[in-house]
C-alpha cells in the first residue's frame, strides 16, 4: 500500500525529516509515534499530498506522490494537525462539499455524508454551524472529511489531540471503527493513545525512524523489562534510595507525603519491591504493573540512546 | 468543474460572514457621495459629461473594492489551514486558484450591479444611450477582474489578509502609476510602459462609452497573467 524510500525532507537549512524507510500493507492500523517536532506531521503531509519531500521516493498504491500526485490524492483522506473546516458552514454542508471535491457523484453523496457522520458520531450536529461546534466535535469532523469519499489510505495526524480523557476512548473507538474498510496511519505523541489501536508502530525521533513493529516485537528488541508503578506515603529521598536497587526510578508524582514512582523493572519482582518498601518502614498504598512495557521503551528510544531499527 | 464547486462555497461564505457586506456597503457609500458631490455637482453639464464622471470615479472603487474582496481568497485559507483540505484533494492548483477568482469576481459583480442606480438617475432624469452605460460597466467589470487577479495573486503570496491587501494595492498602485514612467522615458518605453498602465490608456474609452478590442484584451491579458503566477505560487509552495 504504501512504501517509502529514503524519504528526507529539508525546511531551508534544517532537515525536518531524514532517510526513513517504511513499508505499510493493505488493511492495516499502523501508529505513527514520536515527541513533539520529532517531525511525524511532516511525514504525513508528504504521504497527503501537500508538502513535496526534499528527496526519496513515496509511492501510494503503486502512485508515486511526486510524478503521479493527482492519483494518489484520489485514494487518500487526509486530516491535517488543525482540521480543516470552513466556520461558516453546516456540517452536513462542509462534508457534501468535501465529497464532491473528492469525486464523489452527487447521487452517492448524501449517502455518503451520511455514513461518515454515523461512523464518527455527528448524527446530531448535522445541521449545526461549526464555528458553534465544542473541540472534540471539531476533530471529529475532521476524521469524517478524512473518510467520506471512502479512501484506501486514511492518514489522521493527531486525531487525539486536545481532547479530553472520554472523548479519546470515542476517538479511539473510531478509529478500531475503520479497521478493514481502509488502511490507516495515526500519528501520536501519546503512546496508550495508539498502542491499543494499532497493528504496528513506527518510532520516529529527531527526523530518523528509530524503531518499528508490534508491540511486542519492540519489546523483546529493547530486551523490555517493563515497569513497576507503586504509591507509598513516606519521605520521597528514602523511597527512591530503596527502590534504586531495582532499576532507574523516575518520580511521578509527590505531594503531602504521597510519592507516585515508577520503577524501571520487570514485573516479575514486584514482591521483592513490595518486601523492601515495607522493609524500610514506608507505607505501601498501591503497587502496579506499569501501564505498559512500551511506555518505557518509547522514553528510552527518545531520550538520545543511539538505537536503530 | 471542480473550480465551479470551490467558487460557490467561496460565494456563500461571503454572502454568510459580515465581512462581505461591510466592504460593499462602505465601498457603495464614498461611491454614492462622490457621484453626489462631484459628478452632479459643480456647473451644469451634460448627462453624458456626468454619466463619464461617473464611470470615472467608479473606476476608482472597484479597484479599492478588488483589493478587499481578493485579499481573503487564498491567504484566509492559509490562515485557517483549509489549504490542506485543498493540497490533499484530487484538484488542479489552477482550479483552486480560478475557482477563487470567480466566487471573487461574481462578488464584484454583486457590488457593479449595487451602483447601477446612479447612471439609472442619469437616464431619467437626462439623455444618454443604453449602450455607453453598457460599454462603462464592461469596463469597469473588466477593470475589476484585472484587479481581482492582482489581488488573488497579493493573496496567494501572504500569510494573512491584511498582508493580502498591502501586496496587491502595492502591486496595483505600481500598475497605475506605469503611465508616470511612460512620461519621464523616451521612445519606445514610454509607449511600453504607457501601454501597462492599468488605467491611463486603457479605461478613458469606457469611460466615455467606446469599446476597443486592445482595451479589452488588455484586461483579459492582466487577468490571465496575474491568475498563471498565483497558480505558479501554489505549487510552489508545496516545496517550501
Amino acid at each position: 500500500m504504501i512504501q517509502v524510500e529514503g524519504l528526507t525532507k529539508y525546511y531551508g537549512e534544517h532537515a525536518a525529516i531524514r532517510d526513513l524507510a517504511f513499508t505499510i500493507s493493505q488493511g492495516e492500523v499502523i501508529g505513527f509515534l514520536g515527541l513533539n517536532g520529532a517531525g511525524k506531521s511532516t511525514t504525513l503531509k508528504v504521504l497527503g499530498c501537500v508538502l513535496l519531500p526534499t528527496s526519496g521516493r513515496v509511492v501510494i498504491d503503486g502512485h508515486d506522490v511526486v510524478s503521479n500526485a493527482h492519483e494518489v490524492r484520489q485514494r487518500i483522506g487526509y486530516l491535517p494537525d488543525v482540521p480543516p473546516l470552513y466556520d461558516e458552514m453546516t456540517v452536513g454542508e462542509y462534508l457534501t462539499y468535501v465529497a464532491q471535491l473528492r469525486g464523489v457523484t452527487s447521487r452517492d453523496t448524501a449517502s455518503r455524508v451520511g455514513e461518515a457522520e454515523e461512523k464518527t458520531g455527528l448524527r446530531d450536529v448535522h445541521g449545526e454551524l461549526i464555528s458553534t461546534l465544542s473541540h472534540g466535535y471539531r476533530q471529529r469532523v475532521g476524521v469524517a472529511q478524512a473518510l467520506v469519499h471512502k479512501p484506501a489510505l486514511l492518514i489522521l495526524d493527531e486525531p487525539t489531540s486536545g481532547l479530553d480523557p472520554r472523548q479519546i476512548v470515542e476517538m479511539r473507538d473510531v478509529i478500531r471503527g475503520l479497521k478493514g474498510a481502509h488502511t490507516v496511519l495515526v500519528s501520536s505523541h501519546i503512546l496508550p493513545e495508539i498502542s491499543q489501536t494499532c497493528d504496528r508502530l513506527l518510532i520516529i525521533h529527531k527526523g530518523m525512524l528509530v524503531a518499528q513493529g508490534t508491540e511486542e516485537e519492540l519489546a523483546a528488541k529493547m530486551g523490555g523489562q517493563g515497569a513497576i508503578e507503586l504509591e507509598v506515603r513516606g519521605d520521597k529521598a528514602r523511597a527512591v534510595e530503596v527502590l534504586q536497587r531495582f532499576g532507574v526510578v523516575v518520580v511521578d508524582r509527590a505531594s503531602d507525603g504521597l510519592v507516585a514512582l515508577t520503577v524501571r523493572a520487570s514485573p516479575d519482582r514486584r514482591p521483592q519491591v513490595a518486601q523492601a518498601v515495607v522493609g524500610a518502614g514506608l507505607e505501601l498504598l498501591r503497587l502496579d504493573q506499569g501501564a505498559g512495557q512500551l511506555e518505557s521503551i518509547f522514553l528510552r528510544l527518545t531520550h538520545g540512546q543511539e538505537v536503530r531499527a | 468543474m471542480k473550480a465551479l464547486l470551490i467558487a460557490r462555497r467561496e460565494l456563500s461564505a461571503y454572502l454568510r460572514t459580515l465581512s462581505g457586506y461591510v466592504i460593499i456597503a462602505v465601498i457603495l457609500a464614498l461611491n454614492g457621495l462622490f457621484f453626489n458631490a462631484y459628478a452632479l455637482g459643480g456647473a451644469s453639464k451634460r448627462s453624458a459629461e456626468v454619466l463619464s464622471q461617473f464611470f470615472y470615479y467608479s473606476s476608482g472603487f472597484t479597484v479599492v473594492a478588488s483589493v478587499f474582496i481578493s485579499m481573503r481568497l487564498l491567504a484566509e485559507e492559509r490562515q485557517t489551514g483549509t489549504l490542506s483540505l485543498l493540497y490533499s484533494s484530487p484538484l488542479r492548483d489552477r482550479d483552486i486558484v480560478v475557482g477563487k477568482f470567480l466566487a471573487g469576481l461574481a462578488f464584484l459583480a454583486l457590488y457593479l450591479l449595487c451602483t447601477v442606480y446612479m447612471p439609472l438617475l442619469v437616464m431619467v432624469n437626462g439623455k444618454v444611450s443604453f449602450g455607453h452605460v453598457a460599454a462603462g460597466y464592461l469596463g469597469l467589470l473588466l477593470l475589476g477582474s484585472a484587479s481581482l487577479a492582482v489581488g488573488t495573486f497579493g493573496s496567494s503570496l501572504a500569510r494573512n489578509q491584511l498582508l493580502a491587501a498591502i501586496t496587491s494595492a502595492v502591486m496595483l498602485v505600481a500598475l497605475i502609476l506605469c503611465w508616470l514612467l511612460a512620461r519621464i522615458t523616451e521612445q519606445p518605453l514610454a509607449d511600453v510602459f504607457s501601454a501597462m498602465s492599468l488605467w491611463n490608456q486603457h479605461f478613458p474609452p469606457f469611460q466615455a462609452g467606446l469599446i476597443h478590442v486592445r482595451d479589452v484584451v488588455y484586461y483579459l491579458v492582466v487577468t490571465y497573467v496575474a491568475l498563471f503566477a498565483a497558480t505558479r505560487v501554489l505549487e510552489a509552495r508545496r516545496w517550501r
